[in-house]
């Protein structure tokens, strides 16, 4: 149990919390990189997924793009792009950006898409103009699913932000490699305690808001357990909130 | 490109390794997710202890992970089995979710035909539920293994030998034939495994051969992730 005890010590030495490479820093520059990366993903993916999810025009190219996405390995884009632009940060600025949009792209249209359409009819019915229906209605009840998309970012971002520090010198993923490259057990399983715990925060801060966002006339409406109805004619909101815990890993 | 030609030898060798990681987990995956997915589908407390356990488990990011993991079950850091542990929690972690929506899709109406012709709760689940689960599961397994061929190229950075092996050379000695032949490579082999699993898929429910698969696979499970 000797690495216990080397990873507690390293966890607790003073000298680790201070300074340039010290445990507050690259936390700070950990969660700096990840929110960066997700805000320009987003400003890409939402408007984009939002069109589609209205117009329902473009979906399968979307689709078949996220998909093709989805196989590339997130080290070969990381290590081609640091060997494009330079060792540094903007590398994993550019390849994590990249690979952040298909899941935020997928959450923002799935969103539109997963309301009863006849909802939308009657928007319209009423009288709502097209960006009325699009921000009072599908934005609302689609935050949950857009939430969900904003989730699989985050963990993966997270997680390849621990990877990018195998070309740049930031990030908790620093102790990682540090501790690989001179043996330090301490370092090496102390730095990746702290990404773990990093990231399993944040995916409880996301279960959190995912639920918050749930408008609460839908949630009135909805069955107390997805078991209890029958099979056949469900209400559009349940599997709008089931979809977007569904997210995949490839970093 | 002359890099590839001269260097196919290389490529195939570490392609073998990559398949040594990545088709045991996929395996796996399955095999260990269909109890505790059947089990999730079942009762509403297990339901609620399972998923949220998987849920949490994927949370966790593939390297820490792949560093933490010879620690608590004593494999050495860069030895494949450790790569294996590591995808196959990560496959079963997704899978489960998979198998317990599959059996959730299935038609009440069947079941309670399948009982009331004799079938007992064991012959309905093997003969009734998984098969008409199958498309789902199919579905599931295919974003498995296309997820496990691109995470087994993270073992690179710690060692372990893989297609990722590619990038990590290609980087430090800075040849990015190297690195754009790795990432050609690992989405080749990631669709001809796909490729694969589709197959097995028409071969054991040639039912479903007709409607293209997914097709009636409902949304809330992993449509989006089908057609992709």
């Amino acid at each position: 149990m000797n690495f216990v005890t080397e990873t507690v010590a390293w966890l607790i030495d003073p000298a680790n919390w201070v300074g340039a490479g010290g445990i507050p820093t690259r936390l700070v520059q950990h969660l700096l990189f990840t929110l960066v990366t997700l805000v320009l993903a987003a400003v890409i993916a939402v408007p984009i997924g939002f069109l589609i999810g209205h117009t329902g025009r473009g979906r399968g190219l979307a689709v078949a793009t996220s998909g093709a996405f989805r196989a590339i390995p997130t080290l070969g884009l990381l290590t081609l792009v640091a060997l494009w632009v330079g060792i540094g940060l903007n590398a994993p600025y550019v390849a994590l950006t990249v690979l952040a949009i298909p899941p935020i792209l997928a959450g923002a249209y799935t969103g539109f898409e997963a309301i009863d359409r006849k909802i939308i009819d009657a928007a319209r019915a009423v009288g709502m103009s097209e960006a009325q229906i699009v921000l009072k209605v599908e934005l609302p009840l689609g935050l949950p699913l857009l939430i969900g998309g904003l989730r699989s970012a985050t963990l993966q971002v997270v997680a390849t932000a621990t990877l990018a520090a195998y070309v740049a010198d930031f990030g908790l993923g620093r102790y990682l490699f540090e501790g690989l490259r001179i043996r330090d057990y301490g370092e090496m399983l102390g730095g990746s305690i702290l990404v773990i715990l990093l990231a399993i925060v944040l995916e409880g801060v996301f279960a959190l808001a995912q639920k918050l966002v749930v408008p609460r006339g839908v949630t009135a409406g909805l069955p107390t357990d997805i078991r209890d109805g029958s099979s056949r004619s469900r209400p559009a909101m349940e599997s709008t909130i089931k979809e977007g815990t569904s997210h995949v890993r490839n970093e | 490109m002359t890099w590839i030609w001269s260097n196919l030898d290389l490529i195939w060798d570490r392609t073998f390794d990559h398949l040594i990681l990545s088709v045991p987990s996929i395996i796996l995956s399955f095999v260990i997710a269909l109890p505790f997915g059947a089990l999730a589908h079942r009762y509403r407390t297990s339901r609620a202890v399972i998923l949220t356990t998987v849920g949490l488990l994927y949370a966790i990011p593939s390297l820490p992970l792949f560093i933490v993991l010879p620690f608590i079950v004593g494999t050495s850091i860069r030895s494949p089995l450790n790569l294996i542990i590591a995808l196959t929690l990560y496959g079963v972690a997704l899978m489960v979710r998979v198998v317990a929506d599959g059996l959730g899709s299935v038609d009440r109406d069947v079941q309670q035909s399948a009982t009331a012709v004799g079938f007992s709760g064991w012959t309905s689940f093997w003969q009734v539920e998984l098969p008409l689960a199958g498309p789902v599961l199919l579905a599931g397994l295919r974003v498995v293994a296309v997820s496990t061929v691109s995470l087994a190229t993270v073992g690179a950075v710690i060692g372990a030998q893989s297609l990722g092996s590619l990038f990590t050379d290609g980087f430090q000695r800075g040849i990015q034939a190297e690195i754009i032949a790795g990432t050609l490579a690992t989405v080749l082999l990631a669709l001809v495994l796909d490729a694969i699993l589709v197959l097995i898929g028409r071969l054991l429910m040639p039912w479903t051969r007709r409607s293209a698969i997914g097709v009636r696979v409902r949304p809330d499970t992993v449509a989006q992730e089908v057609t992709a």
